[in-house]
């Protein structure tokens, strides 16, 4: 029985890993602003999926990861992802049934949430950084979206055999 | 969506979603202040950077394979050519060195006469980054050497050209450095021609430093080279930082804008040096250019003003 969960949640583990390896993965200093919000995307997809397993405490723990691994303020990257997952886990029912191009859209207003939350945070903080920094994210997210969960539906299919 | 599959997912989300969402949020906030506030948090940090740690090497992993590949696969002819070049190279620097020896025997020579304590060498140690800049909003890169090694908060960072950064947090085995271009970074810096005094500061670009406390008369122009003063504390005096490349004047504001281009490749770099030296090197430091007179800058300014850090030494020389 507990060998069928460990099968069953592995994929989505090892999904989320190579999502932070993603993050933290070096790029040349003009691709650094474009720079697709991976772990956000991937969270999103789980969350949407399995509401009940992966939702607000899970996305807090990968936030506290991805703060160490970033060295931002630690739990900037926590509050920002447990509210945007909050949110996706809340309407998944309604989610589900959008088409493709409503989604990519929703999952725009998503991404730019977080982005306007880490904005906000380093506000108070006194960092300031170019615009870019905060767009450039939002808009490739949204566009690789699509692939992500392309990909992540063939995870899944192996994760619910 | 293929909703069909997830039956037993169906109920709706867990009833106490907004009550989880609230104590997480409350705890991110509290960790917000408490790690803005004071540094209370670095053991939990430390705790976590460790399992970080397998990750990072598991992303350097490609880059150090293809190094790996090249290094074995490179070809009789590109090892001999490489060969004499190093070779040319090696009799270039040893001939530099040879001058800078002796200008080093002099220097401690003049100290000496001066009363100064004699100052120690530092020690320096080569460490290679494991990862660069995850995070658009800060400078920050990551090192193989850590706490083991003795490396320590603070500690100063160069390459072969420049000043690159410094620790802010050292783990066991890796350890985090702010660069100079992160915003948050204020570096004490002297104008290497005259001696003048002032701060550059960070932009978030990794080739732009600003210098935003300089008067509308200072004496400073395109071309000057800026070096470490040692005052802050944190860096040891004399390395080079960066060159300037913009001074503008607006006689109706109090301050120029000046901005200078940094002599290390920021995001270029593959290997850095530690730096660790003896704390009271920089109270000598602080004594002596003190003792300099910025008076003089029309005896200098004929000698060249050659923005390379190898001029440095020809400069004080001079002097």
């Amino acid at each position: 029985m507990s060998r069928g969960r460990v099968a069953r949640h592995l994929p989505i583990v090892i999904s989320i890993i190579v999502a932070l390896m993603l993050a933290i993965s070096p790029l040349p200093a003009w691709g650094d602003p474009f720079r697709p919000d991976w772990v956000v995307l991937t969270l999103i997809y789980w969350a949407i999926t399995f509401p009940k397993n992966y939702s607000v405490g899970s996305a807090w723990i990968v936030g506290i990861v991805l703060d160490v691994a970033q060295g931002t303020l630690l739990g900037q990257n926590a509050l920002a992802l447990s509210l945007v997952i909050y949110i996706a886990a809340k309407f998944h029912l309604q989610f589900r049934q959008f088409p493709v191009l409503q989604l990519s859209a929703t999952v725009f207003a998503l991404l730019a949430l977080y982005q306007f939350i880490l904005f906000w945070i380093n506000g108070v903080v006194g960092v300031n950084s170019p615009v870019i920094h905060y767009w450039g994210p939002v808009v490739t997210g949204t566009l690789l979206w699509p692939l992500v969960s392309v990909i992540l539906i063939g995870m899944r299919q192996r994760a619910m055999r | 969506m293929a909703a069909t599959k997830s039956d037993k997912y169906r109920s709706p989300y867990s009833p106490a979603l907004g009550l989880r969402l609230l104590l997480l949020a409350g705890l991110s906030v509290s960790l917000l202040v408490i790690d803005h506030r004071d540094n209370h948090l670095d053991t939990a940090r430390k705790a976590i950077g460790a399992t970080v740690y397998p990750l990072r090497i598991l992303v350097d992993m490609p880059v150090s394979a293809w190094r790996w590949i090249n290094a074995t696969t490179a070809s009789r002819n590109e090892l001999q050519l490489e060969n004499s070049r190093l070779n040319a190279e090696r009799l270039l620097t040893q001939a530099r060195l040879q001058r800078y020896s002796a200008l080093e025997a002099e220097n401690a020579r003049l100290r000496a006469m001066l009363d100064a304590r004699e100052r120690v060498r530092d020690q320096v140690r080569v460490a290679e980054i494991l990862s660069v800049s995850a995070n658009p909003f800060r400078h920050v890169l990551v090192v193989d050497k850590g706490t083991n090694d003795g490396v320590y908060e603070g500690q100063a960072i160069v390459d072969a050209v420049g000043v690159v950064g410094q620790v802010i947090q050292a783990g066991v085995l890796s350890s985090q450095c702010l660069l100079i271009s992160d915003p948050g970074h204020d570096l004490p810096v002297e104008v290497n021609r005259n001696g003048l005094r002032t701060i550059a500061r960070g932009t978030g670009e990794f080739d732009r430093l600003d210098l935003p406390f300089l008067p509308n008369n200072a004496d400073i122009r395109p071309g000057d080279l800026l070096v470490t003063s040692g005052l802050g504390g944190a860096f040891p005096a004399g390395y080079p930082v960066a060159v300037v490349n913009v001074v503008t004047r607006v006689p109706q504001e109090p301050f120029a804008t000046v901005t200078a281009k940094p002599s290390a490749s920021l995001n270029q770099v593959r290997e850095v040096m530690l730096i660790w030296s003896s704390e009271d090197v920089s109270d000598v430091e602080a004594d002596l250019n003190d003792g300099v007179p910025a008076s003089d800058p029309e005896t200098v300014e004929d000698g060249d003003l050659a923005a390379e850090p190898a001029a440095e030494p020809e400069d004080t020389d001079d002097e």
